[in-house]
């Protein structure tokens, strides 16, 4: 049961075969027997969980039958909730009580969806490999010893594990879809400004975006159903009919013009993954679709235009951790300079001040232009580099990540760790839909397939990952018990 | 040498919304500390700003009451400090593309002479909240009901000549954003703050001098004085071979001096960089023309129109159109009346006299525009005399005081029997009582010394405690004693 889709779990709870109380429960069971090796979570609320989920029992006995109904959901610890402590993943904020929910909880919430608790990830979502939480590293459940992949790298582990059967995620730079592949799940960012931001811890606010991580394409759509909408606390939240995207999920590839960008097969790629992703994109033709080679000329300035943009907005989001009005604050400062200083050296950990003293530096006077101006241009061009591409294909398909998840500390090099994202950073610069799908195992570990859409295209990019899971079951393979219960 | 003041002003100027610029927190002066704060305003994460509609409309009006240039693409940008009174670390406010961009404001001189000053742009920003320094020991205190109130800088050009000037043009834009009604333009609550750029150089010189800034002056008069003293102190200073630092002073208003602000000048690299949790502020024309259209008739046509339509000196028309009830209280009483030149008269002499002296506004006036109509009629129509008027109106301000309501001119004049005389018969007996008691006048009168008269007709009115017709007295003296 616990490795069902949400669309499955509902069924099972419509037709009562079990009812949502057993479900979070058995959900509670597994995070408590699991969590320990994983890591996955960070806060988990089983009494509210239960008071919830017999509240959703009861509604449908009601006669309420809502998809999400009774569905137990995982928030990433970047979403605020309500009186349930929201750390980020930082020790800043290890005790925060927001007296608010984000919108993407409340959504869910009212939605009837059951909230187990809070993810793990990297420290203020910085980071592609849940290395950076103040909380410790989550473990991947393919391979305890490797990274789960970052920053929504909690999210990801405890869907890939069956502790729960969705979550909720953040994406930056990667954060949703390279966790995704590392982790075997599907992993979904909306366009910028399709899901508000409100009560979303911010990184970088030009870029984050809240999504999903769940089983299929399909739960996603469901999701993303409930998630996604304007709302007026959020002045990037966009003002347009949202599409009903489990009903366009059945749309056939046949005539589907898919783009594929030469660069994302360029050195650096692992062999099997290069197979794999050729393979999947072998099984879109087989099943009608059109493959039309691509260029993305400024593809490869993307990762150095986001190190100045991500900082650069970083440095003021994070300014507000002062130490003054709540969150971390040192012991008996001396004075004003004092409480600043060492608040915000014991508060925060390393990449993350690295990320701050960068995004000070490139918005400094005598720097500014050449740094963040020219950054922000060099958005412009990949934005417009996108919009052509897009005059002849539908979607863009590629490898989500070069290579399958790596071991705990095996990224020691920051500027390593930075190109992780080669190949979904680009997307946040345009502000694009994206999603990572399971599309191969290379030494028993999963990796995804990457599907861009152009802007608000989020009912096509999921159509067309349903279809691909439709053609395959590489979404259905679920880490081996061996390896989660190795401790 | 002969020097040249060289003066340019920064105006803060608190919008007169009902909510902050970002958050919909109540504005209100004086509440309780931190009682008018939510999450946005304590800068809690996850919390986002939505622009406040009214203030970027009061902003732009003000921007075409002074006939700027408004920018059809302004943005927001983030100015980076840490301060505990700013609690998201950055100032939300505008640098590149302020929504006000270049316009003018015409000051009238010492002379008489009109001057046009420059305005450079205006922007909106927000405000930060109050550091209490003295309620705590060993602590300072966080207030942040004032966070995020919306300001309007105003920029001048640097081109007021002197202090009277700086104090002229600061008027003007009082009276400017009150006709506007964006801002209630009380200086003590900080409505309206000042800061000013002060420097000197040789006449004829066009290179600047050294600037200084005078920080966070809060009444006309302050700024008056302040900016007084700081050009004396740079005289002083150049002529005695010294050299003007650049810094920021604080006005001392007890020792009246300007000292440098304590502490080390820091001089801050602010970061701005685009706000990106705000979208651009894009106007379109049908947009602006609907603000345009709403504008009030503003200080300076009003004082055309007073000039050209009541006949009104220019000096007159100067000073009841700087205020915008003040105007409308002349046009009230000058409708009512007819007469618009007494009405001017009365009010510019009797009731700005009155007001001064209550220390009252023209909005709390203890004579109503219809009282003093009354007043001004009666005396138009020979009822009472021009003097016995002023009892009158001292009597309608002195019922107000005491609390016994708005008073009834007529009741007054009855009440205490001050109808002018004007009976025939009643002056006659008058005029030969008073020939009669005053015969070595009366002697002097007939043998050539015309001045006499006058006395005697002061006996007559004397006598009449006032009421009498004086013209009436006067003709009929002069008959009697043909």
């Amino acid at each position: 049961m616990l490795h069902l889709s949400v669309s499955e779990l509902s069924a099972e709870l419509s037709r009562g075969a079990v009812s949502s109380v057993e479900l979070t429960r058995a959900c509670l069971e597994r995070i408590e027997r699991l969590n320990p090796v994983l890591n996955a979570f960070v806060t988990v609320c089983t009494a509210s969980a239960l008071e919830q989920a017999g509240q959703a029992d009861l509604a449908r006995a009601k006669g309420d039958t809502r998809p999400l109904l009774g569905i137990p959901v995982a928030h990433k610890d970047i979403f605020c909730t309500k009186g349930v402590r929201t750390t980020c993943g930082s020790r800043m904020l290890r005790d925060f009580l927001p007296p608010y929910d984000a919108w993407v909880v409340e959504r869910l919430h009212g939605a009837g969806a059951v909230m187990l608790g809070k993810t793990n990830m990297d420290e203020f979502a910085m980071g592609s490999s849940n290395e950076t939480s103040h909380f410790g590293v989550a473990a991947n459940p393919h391979d305890l010893g490797r990274v789960p992949g970052g920053s929504s790298g909690g999210s990801a582990a405890a869907v890939a594990a069956g502790l729960c059967p969705m979550a909720t995620g953040t994406d930056t730079g990667g954060s949703i879809r390279q966790p995704a592949s590392f982790c075997g799940v599907s992993g979904f960012k909306p366009s910028y400004g399709r899901v508000s931001r409100w009560g979303m811890i911010a990184f970088a606010s030009s870029l984050d975006q809240a999504g999903t991580l769940t089983r299929s394409a399909a739960d996603a759509a469901l999701m993303m159903r409930t998630m996604a909408g304007l709302d007026h606390r959020d002045s990037t939240s966009v003002d347009r009919p949202v599409d009903d995207y489990p009903n366009e999920l059945d749309k056939p590839l046949r005539g589907l013009r898919v783009g594929v960008p030469i660069v994302h097969f360029a050195k650096g790629l692992s062999a099997g993954v290069e197979q794999g992703i050729r393979a999947a994109l072998a099984q879109l033709e087989d099943a009608g679709a059109t493959l039309l080679e691509i260029d993305l000329p400024n593809n490869h300035l993307s990762v150095p235009a986001y190190y100045v943009i991500a900082p650069a907005e970083a440095s003021a989001n994070l300014a507000r951790y002062d130490g003054v009005r709540y969150g971390y604050r040192c012991a008996d400062p001396t004075d004003l300079d004092d409480l600043y200083t060492r608040t915000r050296s014991e508060g925060f950990g390393e990449e993350v001040k690295r990320r701050i003293l960068v995004g000070s530096y490139a918005l400094s006077a005598g720097y500014y232009d050449a740094y963040y101006r020219k950054a922000q241009r060099v958005r412009r061009l990949i934005r417009n580099d996108f919009a052509s591409a897009f005059e002849h294909v539908d979607v863009i398909a590629g490898p989500t990540s070069p290579h399958v998840a790596f071991a705990h500390g095996a990224k020691a090099d920051p500027v390593q760790m930075y190109l992780e994202d080669i190949f979904t950073i680009a997307v946040n610069l345009a502000g694009l839909p994206g999603i990572s799908i399971p599309a191969g195992m290379e030494n028993g570990l999963p990796f995804g397939l990457q599907i861009i859409g152009p802007d608000f295209a989020e009912a096509r990019v999921l159509n067309v990952a349903h279809q691909f899971q439709q053609m395959t079951d590489w979404h259905l393979r679920v880490p081996e018990s061996a390896a989660l219960e190795g401790h | 040498m002969e020097w040249q003041a060289v003066i340019g002003l920064e105006v803060h100027v608190q919008l007169a919304t009902r909510s902050k610029l970002f958050s919909p927190t109540a504005t209100a002066f004086g509440a309780a500390a931190n009682t008018q704060v939510n999450p946005y305003d304590l800068a809690m994460p996850g919390t986002l700003p939505t622009l406040n509609g009214e203030a970027l409309r009061m902003a732009i009006r003000f921007g075409l009451a002074i006939g700027a240039e408004i920018c059809r693409h302004s943005i927001f940008e983030r100015k980076n400090y840490f301060y505990p009174d700013l609690p998201k670390g950055y100032q939300t406010s505008q640098l590149q593309f302020p929504i006000v961009g270049r316009g003018s404001i015409r000051i009238e001189c010492a002379d008489g002479s009109e001057r046009c000053i420059g305005v450079t742009r205006a922007h909106m920003e927000e405000d930060a909240g109050k550091s209490l320094h003295e309620e705590f020991a060993n602590e300072s205190g966080i207030d942040l009901n004032r966070a995020g109130t919306p300001l309007l800088e105003i920029v001048s050009e640097p081109e007021l000549r002197s202090a009277a000037e700086a104090v002229a043009y600061l008027k003007k834009l009082h009276s400017i954003v009150r006709y506007l009604g964006i801002c209630d333009g009380d200086m003590s609550q900080g409505s309206m703050r000042c800061d000013a750029n002060v420097s000197i150089r040789p006449r004829g010189e066009a290179k600047l001098g050294t600037r200084t800034e005078i920080k966070n002056v809060n009444s006309f008069r302050f700024v008056e004085k302040a900016i007084e003293y700081e050009l004396r102190r740079q005289r002083e200073v150049l002529e005695d071979g010294g050299t003007i630092v650049q810094e920021t002073r604080l006005y001392d208003s007890v020792l009246d001096e300007t000292r440098p602000m304590r502490g080390k000048e820091e001089s801050n690299d602010y970061r701005y960089f685009p706000e990106p949790d705000l979208l651009p502020v894009v106007l379109d024309e049908a947009f602006l023309e609907q603000l345009r259209s709403e504008l009030p008739e503003l200080p300076d046509s009003r004082k055309e129109r007073f000039e050209a339509e009541y006949g009104l000196s220019a000096y007159d028309a100067g000073v009841l159109t700087a205020n915008r009830d003040m105007a409308e209280y002349f046009e009230q009483v000058a409708k009512a009346c007819g007469d618009a030149k007494l009405a001017a008269n009365w009010i510019t002499v009797e009731l700005l006299a009155l007001l001064n002296r209550e220390q009252l506004e023209i909005g709390n006036s203890p004579v109503s525009a219809a009282a003093l109509a009354r007043l001004i009629s009666r005396i138009s129509d020979g009822t009472i005399s021009g003097k016995i008027a002023k009892a009158v109106f001292e009597q309608l301000a002195k019922d107000a005081k005491d609390g016994k309501g708005a008073g009834d001119v007529d009741e007054i004049i009855e009440g205490q029997g001050l109808r002018q005389v004007t009976d025939q018969g009643e002056i006659e007996q008058l005029v030969e009582r008073v020939i009669a008691a005053n015969a070595p006048q009366v002697e002097q009168y007939r043998g050539g010394r015309q001045q006499v008269l006058g006395y005697l007709v002061g006996q007559a009115m004397k006598l009449s405690q006032g009421k009498a017709n004086p013209a009436q007295v006067n003709k009929l003296l002069r008959e009697k004693l043909r």
